[in-house]
């Protein structure tokens, strides 16, 4: 591995002279997971890394009425092993606990899969289906960004050189709403999505019909896709098949994969459908269960 | 060069220091600085768990962890698990069960089953296929290694 120096802050305001001293050539460690092996191949060679979980905001894992707050240094395991956030957020968990395996999970972060930008990031979608917001905090202070906004290339965010990420929120979910986040991959653990879908919806009162939902893609484009008009068409429809083929079939339009080692762009295509269709079924039956 | 960074550290039990460059990995830390060869380098990037430690009772690879991470934290190797006179009731499974042939996958074997059997004592078979799914054998293949913590299991609650 390259030479780096290597700082551990314990606020955020050092974080932030850190980078803003650094000039863009450091970059935040939260689980390593991603950016420890990055390094290893010479993929990234930061001078210098610096540590976040030092940073209290960074670890901040607390669920009030308004909603959930992960700081960015939080690890998956964190997440799943806490029973409330299980119960009340199943999609983050079908995300948080499939993640590599259980000992990359207690360091992996949902801060880190964000910023880390791969296309295939398995929280990421699950992350824009809830609606979540990103806090960024920079030199002029703090800003936030809808989840959607975080990853503009393979390994890109919108993030500039001098910010962090502090912490997600996602909103506590509405009545009647049910999540789900399902992946392929030709293997039952330890293997990266070949397509993965989130999705989110809420039913009216009676659960009969659609009042609204949101649908991500993973794996199929080169970075997380909202699928935003798949989940509007949703809206006012039906609860029933009809209305999920509909949307599966606008959330396979607006997929546009690449060949690779792993998957072939007719296969993810393929993919897109299937598991947006049960994943949407799935959600709904959260939602019925709500 | 970056200057090599001071570390205190519980290592097993007892109170370690050391320095190391940040760019050493925990792995390399433990068997390159501290001499604790058990812990086993395999993939290098967080498929194979041969590396597998305890960092404040989590289970993790350490070749994802930084040496200087260790800093004020504590770390479980292979090294803190028996001794030959005294083996851990997993070691004895193993060797009962032969859940072991070229044993480069052993120690994170070993370590990864101790993790699961602290968190969920009498875990079913699946859950102890899904907990070791991040830990690679080429040699023996699983069955073996899945009955051995089954057994660990058993004798560790009669015990």
């Amino acid at each position: 591995m390259h030479y780096f120096d290597y700082a551990a802050p314990t606020s955020l305001g050092e974080a932030v002279k850190l980078l803003a001293g650094a000039r863009g050539d450091a970059r935040i460690l939260a689980g390593g997971t991603d950016l420890i092996v990055n390094m290893r191949v010479g993929r990234r060679k930061p001078g210098l890394v610096v540590d976040g979980k030092h940073i209290p905001e960074l670890n901040e894992l607390s669920l009030k009425t308004g909603g959930l707050t992960i700081g960015a240094a939080v690890s998956c395991r964190r997440i799943w092993e806490h029973a409330e956030i299980a119960k009340r957020f199943p999609a983050l968990i079908d995300s948080a606990s499939l993640i590599g395996s259980v000992h990359i999970q207690g360091r992996a972060t949902v801060g880190g899969n964000l910023c880390n930008a791969a296309p295939s990031g398995d929280t990421i979608p699950v992350l824009i289906a809830l609606g979540a917001v990103a806090k960024i905090m920079g030199p002029k202070g703090t800003r936030e960004v809808a989840a959607e906004d975080i990853c503009v290339a393979p390994g890109k965010t919108s993030l500039a050189d001098d910010e962090l990420l502090v912490s997600v929120f996602i909103p506590a979910p509405a009545a009647n709403s049910g999540a789900f986040y399902l992946r392929f991959i030709p293997r039952n653990e330890m293997d990266i999505a070949i397509a993965g879908t989130g999705v989110s919806v809420v039913l009216d009162a009676g659960k009969k019909n659609f009042v609204s939902a949101r649908i991500s893609l993973a794996s199929v484009g080169p970075t997380p896709i909202f699928a935003r008009e798949a989940g509007a068409l949703l809206a006012g429809k039906p609860v029933g098949e009809d209305s999920i083929q509909l949307a599966a079939d606008a959330a396979q339009a607006v997929a546009k994969p690449i060949t690779d080692m792993r998957g072939t762009v007719e296969q993810r295509k393929h993919l897109v459908k299937v598991l947006t269709t049960r994943a949407l079924r799935a959600a709904v039956e959260r939602a019925k269960g709500a | 060069m970056a200057k090599k960074t001071h570390v205190e550290t519980t290592l097993n039990g007892d109170a370690r220091e050391f320095l190391v460059e940040p760019r050493q990995s925990l792995l390399e830390t433990l068997r390159d600085v501290l001499q604790l060869t058990g812990t086993k380098e395999g993939c290098n990037d967080g498929n194979c768990g041969a590396c597998s430690v305890l960092m404040d009772g989590v289970l993790v690879n350490s070749c994802c962890v930084l040496g200087v991470e260790a800093q004020g934290r504590t770390v479980e190797t292979i090294e803190g698990m028996g001794t030959t006179d005294n083996l851990h009731p997993l070691q004895q499974a193993f060797i009962e069960e032969t859940g072991m042939q070229c044993g480069i996958c052993t120690p994170g074997f070993l370590i990864a089953s101790k993790a699961l059997l602290q968190k969920t004592p009498n875990p079913t078979e699946d859950e102890v296929r899904l907990w070791l799914a991040g830990n690679l054998c080429r040699c023996t293949g699983y069955d073996k290694l899945v009955r051995a913590v089954l057994k660990a299991s058993k004798a560790m609650e009669a015990a």
